[in-house]
């Protein structure tokens, strides 16, 4: 427990560090580094809360396709020299923002949440991580699972049984999203 | 590490994309800010699939078993939306700045004069 305490407070600190460097930095390059940091420390985040599969795509999009392509977005761009510049609205901007964290925190503390039982942690985590563990029927009795049926179903569950099952719908839709979004950037792109 | 933990590192982390987006005039650092808030949300979403209960899990977890992992797959489709809002947005930044030769969005005022 000591440990993962020690880890998630080097990389909230980290991950909240780079996120302001982020917006506040004046030199581009130096701002879409520290993306990647905030990327990278979010993806430990993810591989902390048993969420492993997410952190490996996690570091693949974002950190891999999408900061690759911002650096592109901006060495084409050569309006770098200018820099990261404020505008008007800045002001409102950050008591906008003050107004919305302190909500944000306020409702997080102040909620009553329904959490999981102690007993059922262990069952849970095997389930959520599933998806890059291997699962034996000795890795199933451990966490809980005892009867055939209960192991069977803690078998099937898993994201993918859930993208092509439950979430059928939103997936499609999401596949035709993906394609709208290649050929709208190709044709915003193109030189007539 | 806690959910309340997680929850204010997503609150923040949300929040100071919000203000990179409003307040920033470069067109990169706002979908940069952009990219932030999903980063946020997609933190705050895998916090509440590790850490709250799914109904029905009290009773019996194999009922439904799948509701463990709902937050995760939410966290897939946000990612994958996130990624077409990238690209579409660059595409969108490179028209502009080849019509204006500037990617600084208080002088995108072309709808407005």
């Amino acid at each position: 427990m000591l440990v993962q305490d020690i880890v998630f407070w080097i990389l909230a600190v980290a991950v909240i560090g780079a996120a302001l460097g982020v917006v506040l930095v004046k030199d581009l390059f130096h701002s879409v580094l520290l993306l990647v940091v905030v990327f990278i420390g979010v993806a430990g985040f993810f591989v902390m809360m048993s969420a492993e599969f997410l952190g490996v795509v996690q570091v693949l999009i974002y950190a891999g396709a999408v900061s690759i392509l911002v650096i592109f977005a901006i060495m084409l761009t050569r309006d770098v020299q200018r820099g990261n510049l404020p505008n008007r609205i800045q002001m409102p901007a950050l008591v906008l923002s003050a107004l919305l964290l302190a909500t944000l925190v306020w409702t997080a503390t102040q909620t009553e949440w329904d959490r999981i039982e102690e007993g059922q942690r262990d069952r849970v985590d095997l389930v959520q991580t599933s998806s890059v563990s291997l699962v034996t029927d000795e890795t199933l009795q451990a966490s809980g699972f005892l009867t055939g049926e209960e192991q069977a179903a803690a078998r099937q569950a898993g994201l993918a049984d859930l993208l092509i099952g439950d979430f059928v719908l939103p997936f499609e839709a999401v596949s035709v999203l993906l394609l709208a979004a290649v050929i709208g950037a190709l044709a915003l792109v193109r030189t007539r | 590490m806690s959910l309340e933990n997680m929850l204010i590192v997503g609150a923040i982390l949300f929040v100071i994309g919000l203000y990179g987006a409003l307040a920033r005039r470069n067109v990169l650092v706002v979908l940069m800010s952009i990219e932030l808030m999903f980063n946020a949300v997609n933190l705050t979403l895998v916090a509440f699939a590790k850490y709250v209960a799914p109904a029905g899990l009290a009773e019996d977890l194999t009922q439904n078993i799948g509701g463990v992992l709902t937050g995760q797959v939410f966290a897939i489709f946000i990612i994958t939306v996130a990624a077409a809002e990238i690209a579409l947005g660059l595409g969108i930044v490179f028209a502009m700045y080849r019509s204006t030769g500037s990617i600084d969005l208080s002088e995108a005022t072309q709808l407005r004069n």
